[in-house]
C-alpha cells in the first residue's frame, strides 16, 4: 500500500477507478505516512485526517456508482492560505491561529469533487511573505534535502510535502515566484498558470493582482492534470478569464520546432561557477532536444523587483486591514477600539507583514502615491511589453528560477537580499505570464547533507499553458533530473 | 545609513499598527532601504507609459442580480472575537469617530 | 438668539446682503434583490447578521464581484439627468478603520465613476423653475449598522461598548453630488423631492429617508452677493426627513449670520443636526483630513460601455418625471390658472404611483387635462386611499374616465351624476356612457321639462315658495335641492336655479 503512495496522481487515480486500490486504503497509508515523516519535517501545520478518512468514503461511494473522478484517491496536501471548509486555516500567523474558515475555496473545491483526499493544510512565510518559508509565526519546515536548509517560500511546506512523499501532489500560491521559486529549491514541479485562469475566491489574499493558485507536483503530466481540473471562469471572482481550458492531451517528447527564448539580462555568468554550469547544460539539453535558442531581450527585467516591492506591499496593506479583531480571528482588547486595532495587529503580524504593509502604506498615501504606486504601475506596463516583444521571436522563455540552491537557516537576514531571491520570477507575474519551474539538475555546495536541486524556469505567453506544459513535458521527459537523485531518507523512516 | 524618506510613526497610524520605539527605528532603516533600490524606477521612461489598469485585458461585467445562500449566523459569531446576541460585540469607537 | 430665514430672503450682515451657497451630497441604496458584490439580500430589516456571507463580512479570501442591475441603475439614473457615461469606469479603494467596515476599506469610485456632470431641473413651491447642476452620481458600496451602548443617551460620546450588524454592509449605494447651487433650505428640499421623484419613477430606489434608503448631507456657507468666492463651509449631517433638511439647513444659515454679525468666522467643520433641539452641534474640526489613499481595486476589472449600449439606456428611460410635470404646466399655461396650483397637482400626480401613467392615458383620449386631473386627485384618489386600491389598478379604466370627462365637459351629465357614477365605476367597472344612456342619466337640460319640475315643486311648497317672495334668499339652495330630488338628481342644477327663480318672479 506504501508504494501506491509514490506512484503520480494519474495513477493513483486510474488504481482507485479501477477498484485495484480503493481511496479509503490510500487514505489510511496517506496518514500514517504523514504521521512517520512530517514530524523531521515540519510541512504541515495541520493534519486533516478525519476530512481525508471522510472524502475517502465518499469517493468510494461516487467509484461504485460508476463516476469517473479524475483524481480518485489522490492525497494532497494543501497550503494554509486556501480556506477549506472546517478547517483551521492560518497563514501561517498569529492573527489566524485559530480560525476555521466557513467556506472552501472554489479551487479546492473543484479538487474535491475530482475526488481529492485533503492530508492537510501547510506551512507557508507568513501570509505568503517570504521566499524561505522562515517568516511563518506558527511553525518550521525543513528542506527534505538538507535539514539545515529551507525548503523556499512562501509555498514552503506544500512543496517540502511533495517532495517528502507526504502528499501526491499540494496546492500552493504563487505572487512573485512563491510556487516556482521552493519547488526549484526541494526538486518538484511548481506550476504558476496565466493571471485569471484559475480562481482566486478562498485564497487568503496577499496582492491581489499578482496572485495565482498552482500546482506542485511530482511531474510535468501531473501538473497539467491538475491544472486542467481547477482551471476555469468562476462566477466568484471577477478576475477569472471566460476561456476554454484546452487540455494538454498528450504531451510532446521533444523541442523540435519549438523556439526557446535565452534572456540576455539573465546572463550565466553573475551565477556560482557549479549553478552556473548546471544551467548551462540545460540550455544545451534544450536544444538536444530540438529546441533552437534564440537570444532575447528583457530591458526593463531589471527593475522587476522595485517594482513589485511596490504594487504587491500596496496591495497588501489594504488587502490586510480586514484583520482588525472585530470579526474573526485574534483580538487583544483594549479600552477603544483604535487602541484594539492597533494591539491586535502589533501583536498577531510578524516583522515582514508589518514591513510590507508599512511599505504599501507609504506607497499609497497621499504625496507619494503618483511617485510610487503609480510609477510602478507603469513600470509594470513595460515590462510586459517587454515579454510581449519577446514573445513575437520566441514561443518559450528558459531561465534559472532561482540564482542558487537552498540557503541555510537564517542566511539571509537582510530584507533587501531576501527580496532579490525572486529576480527570476517577479518579472512573469507582473506581467502575469503562466510560469512553471521544473527540475534540472543539481550541485553539492560544500557542507550540504548531499545534492541540492536547481529548477528551471520556463514561461510562455498569455493562456499559452498548453504549448508551456507541452515544453516543460519534452525537457523532463529528455532528461529525467527527477529520477537522478531523491532527498536523504529520513532518520529512523523506512523508505 | 539608509535615507528615511519613509515617516513611519505616521504610515504606522494609517495602518493602525502599534509599534515600539525600536521598531519603528529598525523599520525605518530596512524600508528606507528598499526605497533607495527603488529610486532606481526614476531611470524608466514613463511619461507616455500608462500605468497597468488589469493584468489581462478585457471588460468589467456585472453579474445578475441573483439571490445566494447566506450564511448560518451561528457559525459566524462563534468564530467572532465575542458577541452579544445576535450582534458582533467591539469596543467603544470613541476615538475612530 | 434664533433668526427665522424665510425662503428666497437674501441673508443681511450689517448692511450687505448675503446669500446662501447650499451643495448636496446624497446617499441613496438602491433597489435590487442583492447586496452590490454579493448574492445576500439587499433588503431593509430583517434580523441581525442574517444577510451576511464571506464577502459581505469581509472574510479571509472572499472576492467582490458586481451587481449588474446596479451599475445599470446608476447609469439611468444619471442619463436621466443628462449626465455624460464615460468610456472608461472603475472602481476604487477607499481605505479607513471603522468596526462597521467589513474589509476596512470601501469599494467606490474616485476619479473615473460611471457618470459626471447632469442636471437636475425642478420647480419650486411657487412655481420658480430652478436648476442645479450635479458632479457626479458614483456606485459604492454601504457599510454596516453600529449601536452605541453603555451612554444615557444611546450617543456615541460616553458609549462603553458597540454592537454591530452587517445586514446592510455591501448594499448598492448611489452617491449624487451637486454642486454649491442652491441657494435657500426651500430649493435645497425641492431639489431633494426632484431626485427622489426620478429615481422612483426609473425604479432605481424607493428613497425612503425614514428607512435610511435616502441619506444627505448639506454643504452649507454664506457669502456676499455677487462675490464669486466661497465663503468656509459647514458640512450639516444626522437630518432624517425632508422637513428636517430644511429646517437643519434654515438654523444653519442663521448660525452663519449670526456669527458674521458679531464679528466671528465661520469654521470649517462637521454638524449634526438635533432634531429635538431643533439646533446644530460639532460633530468634528475637519483639521484633520482622512488620506483615503485611494487606489484601483485589483479584485474588480474597469468598465467599458459602448456607444450603443449607452444609447440604448437613454432611449429606455420613458416619460421622466420633470418631463411630465413641465408638460402639465404647459398645458394650462393658457387657463390662466394660478401656477402654484398647477405644480402642486402636477407634484401630486408624479408621485402617486401609477397615477402620472393613467393620467397621461386619459389625456392621451381626448380628455380635458384639468378636469381629468380633478377627478384623478380627487374623487379617485380619495376612493383609492379609502379602499387601499391604487387608482391605476381600479376598476376605473382610463377609457372610462376619459368618457366621464367628456361627459360632464359636454354638460351631458351634471357633477352629482358624476360623483355617483365614480362610485359606481369603482365598485362595478364599466363604461359612463352605457350607464348614462341604459338608466336614463342624462342632465336634463330641456327648459320645458325643468318648468314642469319647477311647478310641482313650488306647488308642493307653497310656504318655502312665499317665504323667498318674501326676502328670505337661503331658501333658494333647498328649492334646488327638491328639484333634483324631483328629477332623480338629473336635472341641471343652474338650469333648475334659474327657472326657480323666473317662476319665482312671476315669469
Amino acid at each position: 500500500m506504501d508504494a501506491v503512495l509514490d506512484r503520480s496522481a494519474r495513477e493513483i487515480a486510474e488504481a482507485v477507478r479501477t477498484r485495484a486500490v480503493s481511496a479509503a486504503e490510500v487514505a489510511e497509508a496517506a496518514i500514517a505516512r504523514v504521521r512517520e515523516r512530517d514530524p523531521q519535517i515540519g510541512a504541515f501545520l495541520t493534519r486533516t485526517e478525519d476530512l481525508a478518512r471522510e472524502r475517502a468514503r465518499r469517493v468510494d461511494e461516487r467509484v461504485a456508482a460508476g463516476e469517473a473522478l479524475p483524481l480518485a484517491g489522490v492525497p494532497v496536501a494543501l497550503k494554509d492560505n486556501l480556506c477549506v471548509t472546517g478547517t483551521r486555516t492560518t497563514c501561517a500567523s498569529k492573527i489566524l491561529e485559530q480560525w476555521v474558515a466557513p467556506y472552501d475555496a472554489t479551487a479546492v473545491s473543484k479538487l474535491l469533487e475530482a475526488g481529492i483526499l485533503p492530508v492537510g493544510k501547510t506551512n507557508l512565510d507568513e501570509f505568503a511573505m517570504g521566499s524561505s518559508c522562515e517568516n511563518s509565526a506558527l511553525g518550521v519546515t525543513r528542506n527534505p534535502w538538507d535539514l539545515g536548509r529551507v525548503p523556499g517560500g512562501s509555498s514552503g511546506g506544500s512543496v517540502a510535502s511533495v517532495a517528502s512523499g507526504t502528499a501526491t501532489f499540494a496546492l500552493g500560491s504563487d505572487t512573485g515566484g512563491s510556487i516556482r521559486e521552493p519547488a526549484a529549491f526541494c526538486g518538484v514541479v511548481g506550476f504558476k498558470p496565466t493571471y485569471g485562469r484559475i480562481s482566486r475566491y478562498g485564497l487568503i489574499a496577499f496582492a491581489s493582482s499578482l496572485d495565482q493558485i498552482g500546482p506542485i507536483t511530482t511531474s510535468v503530466a501531473d501538473a497539467a492534470l491538475v491544472y486542467e481540473t481547477m482551471a476555469g471562469f468562476d462566477p466568484c471572482d471577477a478576475t477569472t478569464v471566460d476561456r476554454p481550458v484546452e487540455p494538454a492531451g498528450t504531451l510532446r517528447e521533444d523541442l523540435r520546432g519549438v523556439r526557446v527564448g535565452i534572456v540576455k539580462e539573465f546572463a550565466l555568468d553573475a551565477l556560482d561557477a557549479a549553478v552556473r554550469e548546471v544551467y548551462a547544460q540545460a540550455y544545451r539539453d534544450l536544444e538536444r532536444l530540438g529546441a533552437e535558442l534564440v537570444e532575447v531581450e528583457l530591458p526593463t527585467a531589471d527593475y522587476g523587483v522595485a517594482t513589485y516591492y511596490l504594487i504587491a506591499p500596496a496591495e497588501c496593506s489594504s488587502n490586510l486591514a480586514r484583520f482588525d479583531g472585530m470579526r474573526y480571528g485574534l483580538r487583544v482588547e483594549r479600552a477603544d477600539v483604535a487602541a484594539t486595532y492597533e494591539a491586535t495587529r502589533a501583536a498577531g503580524f510578524g516583522d515582514e507583514v508589518k514591513r510590507r504593509i508599512l511599505i504599501g502604506t507609504h506607497a499609497l498615501s497621499s504625496g507619494y502615491y503618483d511617485a510610487y504606486y503609480v510609477r510602478a504601475q507603469k513600470a509594470r506596463t513595460l515590462i510586459a511589453a517587454d515579454f510581449a516583444k519577446a514573445f513575437a521571436r520566441c514561443d518559450v522563455i528558459a531561465c534559472p528560477a532561482a540564482a542558487s540552491p537552498a540557503f541555510e537557516f537564517n542566511a539571509k537576514s537582510d530584507p533587501y537580499s531576501m527580496y532579490l531571491m525572486d529576480y527570476y520570477t517577479i518579472p512573469m507575474s507582473l506581467a502575469g505570464l503562466p510560469s512553471l519551474s521544473v527540475p534540472c539538475g543539481y550541485v553539492t555546495p560544500p557542507g550540504a547533507a548531499g545534492p541540492l536541486p536547481l529548477g528551471l524556469e520556463l514561461t510562455g505567453p498569455l493562456f499559452a499553458e498548453r504549448a508551456l506544459l507541452a515544453a516543460a513535458h519534452a525537457y523532463e521527459t529528455g532528461t529525467q533530473h527527477a529520477k537522478k537523485h531523491a532527498p536523504p531518507p529520513l532518520a529512523g523512516a523506512a523508505r | 545609513m539608509a535615507s528615511a524618506d519613509i515617516d513611519v510613526e505616521y504610515v504606522a497610524k494609517l495602518a493602525r499598527l502599534a509599534l515600539t520605539p525600536a521598531e519603528i527605528e529598525r523599520f525605518g532603516a530596512q524600508l528606507g532601504a528598499l526605497l533607495d533600490h527603488v529610486k532606481a524606477l526614476e531611470e524608466l521612461p514613463v511619461a507616455d507609459v500608462a500605468a497597468t489598469a488589469a493584468v489581462i485585458p478585457g471588460t468589467g461585467v456585472g453579474r445578475e442580480d441573483l439571490v445566494q445562500p447566506s450564511l448560518d449566523r451561528e457559525t459566524v459569531l462563534q468564530g467572532a472575537p465575542q458577541r452579544q446576541g445576535p450582534y458582533f460585540r467591539v469596543p467603544s469607537i470613541l476615538g475612530e469617530a | 438668539m434664533s433668526v427665522t430665514i424665510e425662503s428666497g430672503t437674501l441673508l443681511e450682515v450689517n448692511g450687505t446682503a448675503f446669500e446662501a451657497v447650499i451643495g448636496m451630497e446624497c446617499h441613496v441604496e438602491l433597489k435590487t434583490a442583492t447586496k452590490m458584490f454579493c448574492g445576500c439580500r439587499n433588503v431593509f430589516g430583517g434580523e441581525p447578521n442574517t444577510n451576511i456571507c464571506p464577502v459581505c463580512l469581509g472574510m479571509p479570501g472572499a472576492l467582490p464581484v458586481p451587481n449588474g442591475l446596479a451599475i445599470e441603475h446608476v447609469l439611468r439614473a444619471g442619463l436621466a439627468f443628462g449626465a455624460a457615461v464615460p468610456p472608461f469606469s472603475k472602481f476604487d479603494r477607499k481605505n479607513y478603520f471603522y468596526p462597521d467596515m467589513p474589509k476596512n476599506y470601501q469599494i467606490s469610485q474616485y476619479d473615473l465613476p460611471f457618470t459626471s456632470g447632469g442636471t437636475v431641473t425642478f420647480r419650486l413651491p411657487d412655481g420658480a423653475l430652478r436648476s442645479v447642476r450635479l458632479s457626479r452620481i458614483h456606485l459604492e458600496e454601504d457599510t454596516g449598522k453600529s449601536m452605541h451602548l453603555g451612554s444615557s443617551d444611546g450617543r456615541l460620546s460616553g458609549s462603553t461598548h458597540s454592537l454591530v450588524d452587517f445586514n446592510r454592509a455591501g448594499v448598492p449605494l448611489m452617491e449624487c453630488v451637486s454642486e454649491p447651487d442652491l441657494r435657500s433650505a426651500v430649493e435645497a428640499v425641492a431639489y431633494l423631492e426632484a431626485l427622489k421623484r426620478t429615481f422612483v419613477a426609473l425604479g432605481v430606489s424607493d428613497v425612503k429617508m425614514e428607512e435610511g434608503s435616502l441619506r444627505c448631507d448639506a454643504n452649507v456657507s454664506i457669502r456676499p452677493v455677487g462675490s464669486s468666492e466661497y465663503g468656509t463651509k459647514t458640512e450639516i449631517k444626522n437630518m432624517n426627513s425632508f422637513r428636517s433638511v430644511g429646517r437643519a439647513i434654515e438654523s444653519e444659515l442663521a448660525r452663519q449670520v449670526s456669527v458674521l454679525r458679531e464679528g466671528g468666522r465661520i469654521v470649517q467643520e462637521t454638524r449634526g443636526w438635533d432634531e429635538s433641539q431643533g439646533t446644530t452641534h460639532v460633530q468634528r474640526s475637519k483639521e484633520q483630513a482622512h488620506d483615503y489613499r485611494y487606489f484601483p481595486d485589483p479584485d474588480l476589472v474597469p468598465f467599458e460601455f459602448g456607444a450603443a449600449y449607452v444609447d440604448g439606456l437613454r432611449a429606455g428611460l420613458g416619460v421622466l418625471p420633470q418631463t411630465r410635470i413641465e408638460r402639465t404646466i404647459a398645458e394650462n399655461s393658457a387657463s390662466g390658472e394660478d401656477v402654484k396650483v398647477v405644480v402642486q397637482q402636477a407634484h401630486q400626480l408624479v408621485d402617486t404611483p401609477g397615477v402620472a401613467d393613467y393620467y397621461d392615458e386619459v389625456v392621451a383620449l381626448g380628455a380635458a387635462p384639468q378636469a381629468a386631473r380633478n377627478f384623478i386627485l380627487g374623487d379617485l384618489t380619495r376612493l383609492a386611499n379609502e379602499s387601499g386600491t391604487p387608482v391605476a389598478e381600479s376598476r376605473v379604466s382610463p377609457a372610462a374616465l376619459a368618457e366621464l370627462v367628456s361627459l360632464v365637459e359636454s354638460k351631458a351629465i351634471n357633477s352629482k351624476i358624476a360623483k355617483d357614477l365614480i362610485a359606481r365605476l369603482w365598485a362595478d367597472g364599466g363604461s359612463p356612457r352605457e350607464l348614462v344612456e341604459r338608466e336614463g342619466l342624462s342632465q336634463v337640460s330641456d327648459v320645458g321639462a325643468i318648468d314642469a319640475l319647477v311647478a310641482e315643486v313650488l306647488s308642493a311648497n307653497a310656504s318655502v315658495a312665499d317665504d323667498f317672495r318674501a326676502g328670505k334668499a337661503k331658501v333658494m339652495g333647498f328649492l334646488v335641492g327638491q328639484v333634483m330630488k324631483a328629477s332623480r338628481g338629473k336635472a341641471n342644477p343652474a338650469l333648475a336655479e334659474e327657472r326657480l327663480r323666473a317662476h319665482l318672479a312671476g315669469e
